[in-house]
Order: structure tokens, then sequence, then C-alpha cells
């Protein structure tokens, strides 16, 4: 933090008045952007703190309809005494990194203690490679052996230093009944004259690309520029043609639903979430894509509080819960896919048709047939504008 | 009070500080630094240096032509037709609003009171494919049986037309409210019909509102991304959608603050092509 010019720093050479303003102190304040946040470690103190500051995505926990309260951190916070100030602030990664970015490249905290990002963006990484992200306190999370084994060893946090799951979610294809017939390939999604104007592809380069890589033949596990010329022509050849009406985040979900869009390129827990028994969602013929996001612990976050945190919610009990809700309570579950081994014998008890939905509790058949995209691909610059160009005209 | 008289030249300096300081640390540092930002080179991993790299000037116009294009040309449009709309209603207002002026401007203003985002996304469902708009056209044949209007041209001019309107129509009203009656009636007893009152006397009369409203409209209209984004296909998107992707998803901040520059650039032009046409006394003249 020494070497750092701090906020109060900053306040202090702007209030030696007027002259002391001056364009390349402010420059230096405000564009350090390439320096790396201080890496000391931080000696953990395993004491509690009152407040536990967690950011994360719209709609991503269990909550009491009626009373909007989040039942698993009024749990929390009785079992240990610690307020959770949840955030839901992030509604893409790159606009929540863009937040955050700034303060970090300055070595200030962004006052967060767990924020959540996904493993199909580049940002997660950087995060851990920028040294911008506090190592767990593993000492603190007994309960992270109930990681389901999938899980333990991805390329950007080898031994989950850092990092842990939060959730997972497959993309595929969602179409509307009542406009189409079934829709269960990318060849039908993407070339199908029927639905020209009437379907949209995520705009999550990871997602689409997996997906359409698939159907090439192509393996998007290990990203070649043959592959990936193929299946980004691919998609090109679909906009020109107008068969793609736009790129979507998750604001396809609504349109769908209306009957403006036949199919969508989708994540799996947007349909439960929907609950329209029109809405049918599937892994592609070719095979589908799997992301996870990933809950850390930004520089200067509390260590101990989040590691304890994440402790709770991997206990099976509690992730069951979360998952499920519970429906005599009033309470809406996540309904993504949880990473905790034994949550689906616990949501049984809460809400055993969530238990029992492939969605969120996925087969061992849907899970061969889904695959994470190359981490290297999605640090591609090239790649990465091509994409962009596409995608914003 | 004596220091005031004694220093009387100093007074207006005196007032003037608090805006002029103001200007300079939230608009004047800022533009340095993205001036600065602009000529940089590098990426986000290895860091940014500056190397007076004017090649992200020549790139961004080079390969984002069609956007910047774009972006003047929606703008434009949706600022004639703002302009189109909102003159009779201002004008009515003006003259025959009686006591009913400020509820009927009250109504002009009432949508804002809700987001952006949220007015944005209604006209997404006013739009829709199977909605009574879209039925309707295609019952008059305007529209093909499969002919839509999301996600098109019409869409995203529509949603700027319609985001931007009380900037238009508000100042157009205070310059129509400030014409004296008298200079109309005037007209009228020397022989003039009520067209020509109209365009001799009422209209060159209302034109700072004109340019007042047409500024203010076409100057964030063209830097506006959202309309494109949740109304248009890919290929309507304007150039803050290009920026937008280039600051945040590329963290490509040289190009992003390059690109903005020059669409700063070309506003200011098209404003001073445009201050030439109508007359810059009218930019500053306020009405009568």
């Amino acid at each position: 933090m020494t070497d750092q010019l701090t906020r109060r720093q900053l306040l202090e050479r702007a209030a030696m008045g007027g002259a002391a303003i001056t364009f390349p102190g402010i420059l230096a304040a405000c564009g350090s952007s390439g320096s790396k946040a201080s890496s000391g470690t931080t000696s953990v103190e395993q004491k509690l703190a009152k407040t536990l500051n967690f950011s994360n995505w719209t709609l991503y926990i269990d909550v009491n309809k009626k009373t909007k309260a989040h039942p698993s951190l009024d749990a929390f916070q009785k079992k240990t005494g610690v307020h959770v100030n949840y955030v839901e602030d992030i509604n893409d990664n790159a606009s929540f990194f863009g937040k955050i970015q700034g303060p970090l490249s300055r070595g200030q905290s962004i006052d967060r203690d767990i924020v959540v990002l996904t493993d199909n963006d580049r940002y997660l990484s950087l995060m851990i490679k920028k040294g911008w992200a506090e190592k767990l306190d593993k000492s603190a999370i007994p309960n992270m052996k109930n990681l389901v084994d999938v899980q333990k060893h991805p390329n950007f946090d080898p031994d989950r230093e850092y990092s842990l799951p939060w959730q997972s979610g497959m993309s595929g294809i969602a179409y509307n009944d009542t406009v189409t017939d079934p829709v269960l390939s990318i060849d039908d999604l993407l070339e199908n004259p029927k639905l020209k104007g009437k379907i949209t592809v995520l705009n999550s380069m990871g997602d689409a690309m997996t997906i359409v890589m698939l159907a090439n033949g192509d393996d998007p596990t290990k990203v070649t520029d043959k592959g990936w010329n193929a299946a980004f022509n691919r998609i090109k050849k679909a906009v020109d043609n107008k068969q793609i009406r736009q790129f979507t985040g998750n604001d396809y979900a609504p349109i769908l639903a209306r009957g403006d869009l036949a199919a969508a390129m989708s994540w799996s827990g947007d349909i439960p979430q929907l609950g329209n028994k029109h809405i049918h969602w599937n892994v592609p013929e070719a095979g589908g894509a799997i992301w996870t996001d990933n809950m850390l612990i930004p520089k200067g976050g509390d260590v101990y509080t989040a590691s304890v945190y994440m402790n709770y919610v991997y206990d099976p009990k509690v992730q069951g819960l979360m998952e499920a809700g519970d429906p005599k309570r009033n309470i809406t579950g996540i309904y993504y896919i949880p990473p905790v081994k034994g949550a689906g014998e616990a949501a049984t008890k809460y809400d055993p048709a969530v238990a029992k939905n492939p969605l969120i509790f996925p087969t061992a058949k849907m899970l061969d047939g889904v695959k994470i995209f190359d981490s290297k691909a999605l640090n591609n610059q090239k790649y990465l504008e091509q994409w962009q160009n596409l995608i914003s005209g | 009070m004596s220091l005031f008289h004694r220093h009387q030249g100093l007074t207006p300096y005196l007032l003037l500080a608090p805006g002029v300081l103001f200007l300079a640390v939230f608009f004047v540092v800022p533009l340095g630094f993205l001036a600065y930002q602009s000529l940089q080179s590098g990426n986000f991993d290895i860091g940014y240096t500056f190397t007076w790299s004017w090649s992200n000037y020549w790139d961004a116009l080079h390969n984002y032509k069609a956007q910047f294009i774009r972006s003047l040309e929606y703008a434009g449009i949706a600022t004639l037709l703002a302009l189109v709309i909102s003159y009779p209603v201002a004008y009515w207002i003006a003259f025959r609003g009686g006591r009913w002026k400020n509820l009927l401007l009250l109504f002009i203003v009432a949508p804002f009171f809700v987001t952006y985002l949220i007015r944005t996304l209604a006209w997404e469902t006013i739009l829709s494919d199977n909605g009574f708009v879209v039925n309707t056209l295609q019952s008059l044949h305007v529209l093909g049986p499969s002919g839509r209007l999301l996600a098109t041209s019409t869409a995203v001019v529509t949603g700027i037309t319609y985001n931007f309107l009380p900037f238009m129509a508000l100042p157009l009203y205070v310059s129509l409210e400030q014409i004296d009656g008298r200079l109309i009636e005037a007209a009228e007893d020397l022989y003039a019909s009520k067209l020509q009152a109209f365009l001799r006397v009422t209209f060159p009369l209302s034109l700072p509102g004109v340019v007042a409203g047409t500024l203010l409209t076409f100057i964030p209209a063209a830097g506006d991304f959202i309309n494109a984004q949740l109304l248009g296909s890919p290929d309507n998107h304007m150039i803050g959608n290009v920026i937008q992707s280039k600051f945040l998803e590329l963290t490509d901040y040289p190009a992003a603050a390059a690109m903005s520059f020059i669409l700063m650039g070309g506003i200011l032009v098209a404003v001073f092509v445009y201050a030439r046409l109508v007359g810059t006394e009218q930019l500053t003249g306020t009405a009568v």
C-alpha cells in the first residue's frame, strides 16, 4: 500500500490549493492503470467482522417472495453474528470489472469482501493474475471437501487458492413452442429460413463460440485459428443473412416468452426462473457450454469473514435450501447448478420438483455434452476484437 | 460591502470562481486525461504508455466510419422528427393552453420521472412483433406479413426521438410563450394571412427555441447507445455502442478515448455548420 497514492493523499494534494492540482499530478493519480497492486501477503487475523460486503449478480440467491429477505443470509447472521450486506450490483463481468479495476489498480480497497465473476470471461483470471484477489483462508473452509470433483482444478486457479464456485450453468438453446417446432441444433438455429429474424445469440464469446464450434465438429477446449474462423464465419453469415436478430445477455428471456423470438441461445437457469411452460431448453445435439461463477475476495477484503461465509454455503444443507428454496415458506431458490456435493439430497427435502429438474441437477449425460471454452482463447486479443466488432455492428 | 466597492473589478470574477473551478475539475481535467489516454498505446495486461499514438485516431476513423456516419444520421433524423412533433404541441400549449399550461407541460415531462432504461424497454413492448402497432401496420399493408419494427433502424430512431422529446419541447415552449401577441395582431392588421403571420413573425421569433432544442436533442442523441442496443440489431449499432464495447469488453481505453474525441469533433463541426446557416445570434439570443 505504501508506494501507492491513496485516496487521502489525493485529497491532500487537492487541498493544497489550485496550484497543486497540476495536470501531471492528476494524471499520475488517475493514470496508473498498468501498475500492479501491492502484493504482500496479508496476515490473516481470525476474527469475524461485523459486516460482510457481498456483491453478486441479480436473482442469484434464495429469496422470500413476500418479505424479500434472504433466509440463508439471515440464518448466517443468527449463527455467526455477521450481517451480510448483500448487493446485487453485477450485471455483466465487463461492466463490473470496469467499475472496480480503477481503485484496484491504484491499490485501493473496493469495500467488498466477496465478488462473483464468471470463468467464461477473461476478467476472473485477470483478477488473479494481476494480484487483485486475496488468498482464501482454507483453514476456515473445511466444507471445501464438498466441492464437486470437476471443479477442483480449473486452469485459472489450479489449486483453488483464490476462488470457489458459487453456481454453474449451461448454455444451450431455448425455444418457444407456440412459435416454432422444436429447435434442437445449431444448424436449425442459425440456418433454418423459417426462423429468420426470430433468433438471438448470446453476446458472451465463450458461450456462443463453444456451442458453434461443437456443431462444426471442432474442439472448443483447445481452440485453433482454423476452428475459430470456421465458427466465426458461420455466425457472421447468419448476421449478414439477418437470421440473427440481436446479440443479448439475459435480456432475451422476456422477448422469447412474448413470442417475438422463436428460439434463442440461452442460459439454463433463466428458463426455470421464467416458469413458462411453452419455453423449452435443451443441450444442442452436438453439445453445449458450461460455465461457473466464482467467488473471489478482492484485495483489501476481509479474508477470514469471507472464508467463514464460503464455508457456510458449502454446507450441503444450506446449499440445498439456497438452490431449491422452500415453496411452503414462499422461498424461491437460485435454480442454477450447485457446486456442492450432497446439495441434491438436501434439496429433495425442500422442493422435490426442483431436485428432479435436470436443468438444476443435470444428468450425467447432460454434463458429458457440455464443454468449457479454452481459457487461452478467452484472452486472445485478436479473437476478442473480432467478436466485439461482430456483435457491436 | 466596502471590500466589494474597492475591488469592483474583481467582483464578477469572484462570482464566476465556483463555476470555473467546477468546470476545471470536472470537465477540463477529465477531458485532458481523456486526450492523454487517446494517444497511448499498449494493452491492459502490459499497461498503457504515452507514445503520441495518433494511429488510434486513424484506425478508429478507418474501421468505424459506418458507425460514425450512422450516429450522425440517426441523431439528425430523430432531431428533425422531434422538432416536427414538438413544435405544434409547444405552440398549442403556449397560445391556447390558458390556465392549463402548467398541467400540460407536466404531461410532457411526466414520463421522464421513469428511468431512461425502463422507458426504452417499454418501446420493446410497444413495437413488439405481435403487438398492436405492428399488427395495425400489417393490416394497412405498410409492413409485410412477416415485417417487424424491433431490431430495425425505425425502432432505434423512434426510441431516440421519444427519449429526447422534452429537450426539444421545453425550449420551444419557452421561446413561443415569450412572443408578444400584439406583434402577431399587428401583422394581421397589416393584412398578413394567418400563414404569413406565422412564417414571418411567429416562427422567426421562436428560432432561439428551435436552435436550443435541436442542439439539446442532437448532441446527446449522437452519443446514445441504449436505444441501438435494445431496439436495434447489430446493423443499427451506433458509435456509442462501439465505444462502450472498446472500453468495457476489450479494455482498449486508448481506442475508446480516441473515438470519443472524434465523436466530439464531429458534433462540434456539425454544430458549427448549423450555427453558420441559422446565424450565430440565434445560438445566444434570448427570445425577443
